[in-house]
């Protein structure tokens, strides 16, 4: 596999706030990665440095095996992007503005088009101004999905879609995964990356805090183990897949991997049990879990391996 | 009155967003009457003298369209606040005219309108606040002038009146900045047809004045910057004529509330057409997206320009008989004949709408920081185009339609002066006078595009620029001040044409400080964030 986007280090504040914090993000040809965070983690400055909108402050920025901000013509006539805020021009038709974005992209392809427009139920004729926020979405969703190109750069696309929009969003990405193209797709939405993306970039304050395959995450969920012990704890430590043990008299807790679940049980009851409380993580958790400020005292921090 | 409910919320909305502009704006008017006044009392100190300045203003036609006459020549304060009384009374009616669409069309246009209609807000509440604090700024506007007058030592009936007269024309164009607002779904749509509407009143009040005697007077009376003049501050005050004013405001305004109670939120009068289906083959770059976007100002501007032109130039031709005093006639003869009063008044009114063609190249280049705010530029940017090819689309687009608003005055001009001389040749004269007048206003374009590139907030300082300029040249020489100072403003440099030599050095020189405050800008543009 070889790589469509990569930011490494990047950092980039806008006066005294922090936007991206030592960023890393890396994206493979082929993939549809998500990206995923809270409002102002730093989504779309992400994105924009990618397009070479801003001028990272330090960190490398890569994109299709060039550089976002020197070879910018060369590199979006191969990429399309979605804004996460779509303005139009108040005059100007949808259809218009369809045409003239991809022409602009180096011309898209008039049957797709015509294939998108019905698929989406939008109607081009009315005017910018004319349009609900929804319907702006999908004159800018349309412009790119009817583009011809290896990359798409899609910032919230589904916000103010309607279910069955966002459905036809997803069936048009699952197209695309499967013309080899890659997708980023940010979005602070859990269950549309679930659905999508082989990967997912998790950023908080402008950091990467997870990144990895969702069956990797899954797979490795782990379970917080209480018990009371009525032997001895020795040796609970040497365990296959258990981690971050604390023991207090005959008091342990530990978090567990789904996988080792059986032996750890196991363990435990050669030794004797007297009470035993057990706490599965939910993936939605895990996400929440880096979502909230406070999370780093939390329990269970690092309970997911990094690649 | 529930359709009421919310508007002194809304009032106080306004006047928190209006908290810099207002004052600013106020103070520069207060400012520049009370030290005309006081300039003038220093100028003009006796009455001999005051007499010899007015009886020569009220002679040259030129001077009488662009500002007005002098309604009692030995009163110091109808001579100092002649120039005030005309040109300052356009500024605040653009200020009347801004204040009213910029809390009602502009927000709505914006939808912030709709977030605060959906609260215990009523119907008339956004109209209502707008009105009131049109009003409110206008009334202290004069207050506050008046008193600056009186400080400078003129006497207290005529500066009330001449204060009151300044609101009057504030708040008579606040008004008909609220029904353009209604009228229109754009912002820029509503202050297009103010401005369209003010220009029709200075022109009606510049051909009424400078044909006095042949029965056009009645002209002025249609105006109301000409109800302004007409109050007579300083030289017999007519307070009646305010009534006209406030007539004026009172039936606009309710016009204004019609319209509003039947229309949608959102919406204008004209209702919203359909556009084609897909986009027209040549729609495939920056320039032609800027193009479509500001081909329709531009062929407004154009006509005006046309228009503009061609009453001021079928006005030339007769200034020469307008002469009622012997000696100023006997003096022009040995100057050279009638015709170079036709040609100094053409100048003059070249030069000045050298200023309003300017303020064209302004608005237009502005369009690049509205891209921008608005995140319009945010898709172009990501497709297979760069920085500059999207700006200099633009910036072409203004430079292009500076020339193309300057021909179109000077066609005007030249062929109105041809038809009334029978002399063709004067179309090339009289195109050539506002020709010249291009590349000092190319500057300002140049400005903005400087700013642009390295301070984008500050890019509306297009306008300080083109104001600053604008008051250097009228009152500059009344403050004597030092002709460094002076030659700051680019359209100093231009040769007063038709009549005067045409000097290219100049001319050549405005050209390139406008390229290299492009090139500048542009360069900046490229490196900094976009957003």
């Amino acid at each position: 596999m070889t790589e469509a986007l990569a930011l490494e280090k990047i950092s980039k504040s806008f006066g005294s706030t922090r936007a991206l914090d030592g960023f890393d993000l890396h994206v493979e040809s082929g993939e549809v990665h998500g990206f995923l965070g809270p409002n102002g983690a730093g989504k779309t400055t992400a994105i924009r440095v990618l397009l070479g909108l801003l001028r990272a402050d330090s960190g490398v920025a890569r994109l299709l095996g060039g550089d976002p901000w020197r070879d910018v013509v060369a590199l979006h006539r191969r990429l399309a992007y979605v804004p996460g805020d779509v303005t139009l021009w108040p005059a100007l038709s949808g259809g218009e503005v369809i045409d003239l974005l991809g022409r602009l992209r180096g011309g898209l392809d008039p049957r797709r088009r015509a294939d998108l427009l019905e698929r989406f139920d939008l109607d081009p004729t009315k005017k910018g101004r004319a349009y609900s926020k929804g319907n702006r979405q999908k004159v800018a969703l349309i412009a790119a999905l009817a583009s011809d190109v290896e990359l798409y750069l899609l910032d919230e696309p589904t916000s103010g879609l309607d279910p069955i929009m966002e459905a036809e969003f997803r069936t048009c990405v699952n197209e695309m995964r499967g013309e080899g193209r890659t997708v980023l797709l940010s979005s602070h939405i859990l269950a549309e990356l679930e659905a999508l993306c082989d990967r997912v970039t998790i950023i908080r304050s402008g950091r990467a805090v997870e990144t990895g395959t969702l069956t990797e995450m899954r797979h490795l969920t782990r379970t917080t183990i209480t018990a009371e012990l009525s032997g001895s704890v020795e040796g609970l430590g040497a365990l296959r897949g258990l981690h971050d043990l604390s023991v207090e008299g005959a008091h342990v807790s530990f978090d567990v991997d789904n996988d080792a679940m059986d032996e750890t049980l196991r363990a435990l009851a050669e030794r004797g049990v007297r009470s035993l409380t057990s706490q599965p993580p939910t993936l939605e958790e895990l996400f929440l879990r880096h979502y909230e400020d406070g999370a780093s005292g939390g329990r269970g921090e690092g309970a997911v391996a990094r690649p | 009155m529930s359709a009421l409910a919310g508007t002194w919320s809304l009032v106080r909305l306004a006047l928190r967003r209006d908290r810099v502009l207002a004052p600013v704006w106020i103070a520069v008017f207060v400012v520049m009457a009370a030290v005309s006044a006081a300039a003038t009392v220093d100028l003009y100190p006796t009455v001999a003298s005051r007499v010899k300045v007015a009886d020569a203003a009220n002679a040259t036609p030129s001077l009488v369209a662009l500002y007005g006459r002098i309604y009692a020549p030995e009163s110091l304060g109808a001579v100092a606040m002649w120039k005030m009384a005309g040109t300052g009374a356009l500024l605040v009616a653009v200020l009347g005219i801004v204040i009213a669409v910029r809390h009602t069309r502009a927000e709505e246009e914006a939808g912030r309108l709709e977030l605060v209609g959906a609260a215990a807000v009523g119907r008339f509440a956004a109209l209502t606040a707008a009105l009131v604090v049109a009003v409110a700024t206008n009334l202290a506007l004069g207050v506050l002038a008046a008193a600056g007058l009186v400080a400078a030592g003129l006497p207290a009936a005529g500066s009330v009146a001449f204060g009151l007269s300044w609101a009057g024309v504030g708040i008579s164009f606040a008004a008909v900045g609220a029904v353009a607002a209604q009228v229109t779904r754009s912002a820029r749509a509503a202050t297009g047809i103010g401005v369209a509407t003010l220009g029709v009143a200075f022109l009606l009040r510049a051909v009424g004045d400078s044909s006095a005697g042949r029965g056009l007077e009645g002209l002025s009376w249609l105006s109301p910057i000409g109800w302004g003049q007409r109050v007579q501050a300083f030289a017999g005050e007519r307070w009646w004529v305010l009534l006209l004013s406030v007539a004026f405001a009172v039936t606009l305004t309710a016009v204004a509330y019609v319209l509003t109670a039947h229309r949608d939120l959102g919406s204008g009068l004209v209702p919203d057409r359909t556009g084609p289906p897909s986009a027209a083959p040549g729609m495939r770059s920056p320039l032609a997206l800027a193009w479509r976007l500001q081909r329709g100002a531009l062929f407004a501007w154009s006509a005006g320009f046309l228009v503009l032109g061609a009453v001021l130039g079928s006005i030339a031709a007769n200034v020469g008989s307008l002469l009622d005093n012997p000696r100023v006639r006997e003096a022009i003869t040995q100057l050279g004949g009638v015709h170079v009063l036709s040609d100094a008044f053409l100048a003059t009114e070249m030069g000045i709408l050298g200023f309003v063609a300017a303020a064209y190249g302004v608005q237009a280049a502005l369009r690049l920081r509205a891209e921008e705010t608005t995140m319009r530029v945010e898709p172009l940017l990501a497709a297979a185009t760069t920085r500059v090819r999207w700006a200099a689309s633009h910036i072409l687009v203004a430079l292009a339609g500076t020339t193309v608003v300057l021909v179109a005055a000077g066609l005007g001009a030249g062929s109105a002066h041809a038809v009334q001389t029978g002399d063709a040749g004067q179309v090339g004269r009289v195109l050539a006078g506002a020709l010249v007048q291009v590349p000092a206003a190319w500057v300002l374009t140049g400005i903005v595009v400087l700013a642009f590139g390295f301070a984008p907030r500050l890019a509306a300082a297009g306008w300080a620029f083109l104001v600053g300029f604008f008051l250097l040249g009228e009152l500059g020489p009344l403050f004597k001040l030092d002709q460094l100072l002076l030659d700051l403003s680019p359209f100093i440099h231009v040769p007063r044409l038709p009549g005067a030599a045409l000097t290219v050095g100049p001319l050549l020189w405005l050209t390139a400080l406008t390229a290299g405050l492009i090139a500048l800008g542009l360069a900046g543009f490229r490196r900094r964030d976009v957003g």
